[in-house]
């Protein structure tokens, strides 16, 4: 499968292209395959984040990229050069390294000159400084790694990638080690620093919120291969596996019968009940389909309230559960067909609360509402509760 | 607060006693009693007894008749530190980073040695380089060696035998140094566009030091002393140190001299080893 990021054309040949190209790229270990008939096209300047769960092949797309691992086959190319067998300290690629590998036994100075040094370049003082500037790191530059505290060190990193002007950044989790708020402010000043420098970065993570903050085009990836590209709302709005509905937020999932694909909606029998389906959503083949809807877009109101949602109104459902949590509440809504749904209620004041018992009526806007090929799992990607 | 720091440090001084115990009664008394011994009279003899006369002049008298084994001691042993250094990295090397699971099988094998006694495998290495073993011979036939060309009783052999005895007390903390490296640091080095040559250099080296320091030091003070591969393998032209003082104290019956020359060859390494540490910046070892 081959997925483009923004409007450049899969067919146009590699030397024409100026981005990070990868083609058919498969990389194996032992009967495994990490990475599978990859396609990746990463346009020059942009940011794009490889988000995926642990195991998906993206930090090993990675160090393909950074020449640390050889492709088992395919081809890499970078702005129409042929990379795929470089070594790694011959190509215009650097990388931030998940645990960092600052160097301990220099200072951060010469961390951040090591690069400048080993190409020879004359203006590594400056360069230095500069860049010691940009991290706001000036008045550490003559520590050892070791004396700095994580979120530093994270900087240095950058630091010393950032310096030697790459074609290509390679970021591999680079905020896992650092705690929840360090790690807010980072991404921040990360993506401050790419639209800054204006260089291509190319971000790992396992993070959605993270990966949907900082980049332009997100590649969600599973068992070796990207199953959806596109800028992040695009994603969220409109998965097309339920892999990329359950791993980017929450989705509900509901089985149902397509009955009509004619003009803009799809009709689709969901237990009994019509709902529609604006056919640029629909991603289902055959006759049967999930029904996706995201918890904040469903409305939830007692039986025969005047909920503003005119089209899939469900009824019938019974609160199991009710979870408060500020500036939201989150309800289980057991249905008719023993399925139950989740419901996040923004907590404006204007809606009652509901506790478990209470009869309820579900319903939201068609145009909200996607439509996912029935013969994948319908719990593919599902985070754990506990995942962060 | 103040209670627990004050229990801790009483601790600390508790668990200090047994070694100090043990190393007063059996360095301290010992090395008070050998510059002593290197200061009596040397007149007297173990039968008669000595007199402490304060007899400084064993000191320029035995520097003026060993020198020659004193220097050829500290040639011969910077020399088979030299070899173990070299033949111990790159074996450390491998075994670090490439052994995978024969890890644990090739570091037993390093210290596998020390099964037999120090003495049968210098005995057998005499027998290794006899002048008709078959290193000798081929040595001869590929006119490496003249017809008439030895091993036994020259430099080679008893330099050889040193690297060969002490290349374990290199290898292990080589080892441990470099096993201790973060291999992502190499890739790290190679992703900043070092070549593979540059990186061992730039990082690999650097942080393996500590190990190159302790390995260098345990082999080299040994190696200095060690009297048993110079008599062996050598000949009196190869005398090291080490059976100079053995021959003074056990057949010459002099122990002022052979006092007075362990006194010198123990403040030589002293000395240099402080300023070796110094020069290698890791003073934190001491």
């Amino acid at each position: 499968m081959s997925q483009v990021a923004e409007q450049e054309p899969t067919t146009a040949d590699a030397e024409s292209y100026d981005g990070l190209r990868l083609r058919n790229v498969t990389k194996s270990f032992g009967a495994f395959k990490a990475v599978d008939d990859l396609d990746l096209d990463v346009p020059s300047g942009s940011f794009i984040a490889l988000l995926g769960p642990s195991g998906c092949g993206k930090t090993t797309t990675l160090r393909m990229v950074a020449g640390l691992e050889t492709p088992t086959a395919g081809s890499i190319t970078l702005g129409g050069q042929d990379i795929t067998y470089a070594k790694p300290y011959q190509r215009p690629v650097n990388t931030v390294f998940q645990s960092y590998a600052l160097f301990p036994h220099l200072d951060i100075y010469e961390n951040v000159a090591f690069g400048l040094r080993r190409r020879k370049s004359k203006e590594v003082d400056t360069a230095v400084r500069d860049m010691l500037e940009l991290v706001e790191l000036t008045s550490q530059a003559r520590k050892k790694p070791a004396q700095l505290s994580g979120g530093q060190q994270q900087r240095v990193a950058l630091a010393r990638a950032l310096i030697n002007k790459p074609e290509v950044l390679l970021l591999d989790e680079p905020l896992g080690a650092l705690d929840l708020k360090l790690r807010r402010s980072m991404q921040l000043e990360i993506k401050r620093i790419q639209t800054e420098v204006g260089l291509t970065f190319v971000h790992v993570t396992h993070d959605q919120e993270e990966a949907m903050t900082m980049a332009d085009t997100v590649a969600v990836m599973n068992a070796g291969v990207v199953e959806q590209m596109g800028a992040p709302a695009d994603l969220y709005e409109n998965p097309q596996s339920t892999f990329v509905a359950n791993f980017l937020g929450q989705s509900n999932l509901i089985e149902g019968t397509i009955q009509n694909r004619g003009g803009d909606v799809v009709t689709v029998d969901m237990h009994g009940i019509g709902v529609s389906v604006p056919t640029e959503r629909c991603h289902a083949d055959s006759d049967k389909g999930w029904v996706g809807i995201r918890p904040e877009k469903v409305l939830i109101g007692a039986p025969g309230e005047e909920l503003d949602a005119p089209g899939n109104t469900i009824p019938g459902g019974v609160v199991t559960d009710v979870s408060f949590v500020g500036v939201s509440t989150q309800y289980l809504v057991r249905m008719p067909w023993g399925q139950e749904l989740s419901v996040f209620q923004q907590n404006t004041g204007r809606h009652t609360s509901f506790v478990p018992g209470d009869k309820v009526e579900l319903s939201w806007r068609p145009e909200y509402a996607f439509l996912l090929d029935f013969s994948q799992d319908a719990s593919a990607g599902a985070q754990k509760v506990d995942a962060e | 607060m103040s209670e627990t720091v004050r229990k801790r440090g009483r601790t600390g001084y508790l668990l200090l006693i047994p070694g100090v115990l043990w190393l007063a009664l059996f360095f301290v008394v010992p090395l008070y009693s050998l510059v002593a011994t290197s200061l009596f009279d040397p007149s007297g003899s173990d039968t008669t007894g000595y007199s402490m006369t304060y007899h400084w002049v064993n000191y320029s008298h035995v520097i003026s008749d060993y020198w020659q084994p004193l220097v050829r001691s500290l040639a011969y042993g910077a020399l088979a530190t030299l070899f173990c250094l070299v033949l111990g990295y790159v074996l450390a090397y491998a075994i670090a980073f490439k052994a995978g699971r024969w890890k644990n099988l090739m570091l037993v094998l390093v210290i596998a040695p020390f099964f037999t006694s120090f003495l049968v495998r210098t005995l057998s290495w005499k027998l290794l380089l006899a002048d008709d073993g078959f290193i000798v011979n081929s040595l001869q036939f590929v006119h490496i060696l003249g017809a008439d060309g030895r091993l036994l009783a020259t430099p080679v052999a008893v330099i050889a035998g040193l690297t060969y005895n002490f290349l374990p007390f290199m290898v292990l903390p080589l080892y441990a140094s470099i096993d201790k490296i973060d291999p992502r640091l190499i890739e790290a080095s190679s992703d900043l566009y070092a070549n593979p040559f540059v990186g061992f250099f730039k990082v690999t080296w650097p942080l393996s030091l500590p190990g190159v320091v302790s390995g260098t030091l345990l082999t080299f003070i040994p190696a200095v002393g060690d009297y048993i591969n110079a008599e062996l393998l050598g000949s009196p032209n190869q005398r090291m140190i080490g059976s100079v003082i053995q021959s003074l104290f056990t057949n010459a019956n002099n122990y002022p001299a052979a006092g007075a020359l362990s006194v010198i060859l123990m403040a030589l390494i002293v000395v240099m080893v402080l300023f070796y540490v110094r020069r290698a910046g890791t003073e934190d070892l001491l």
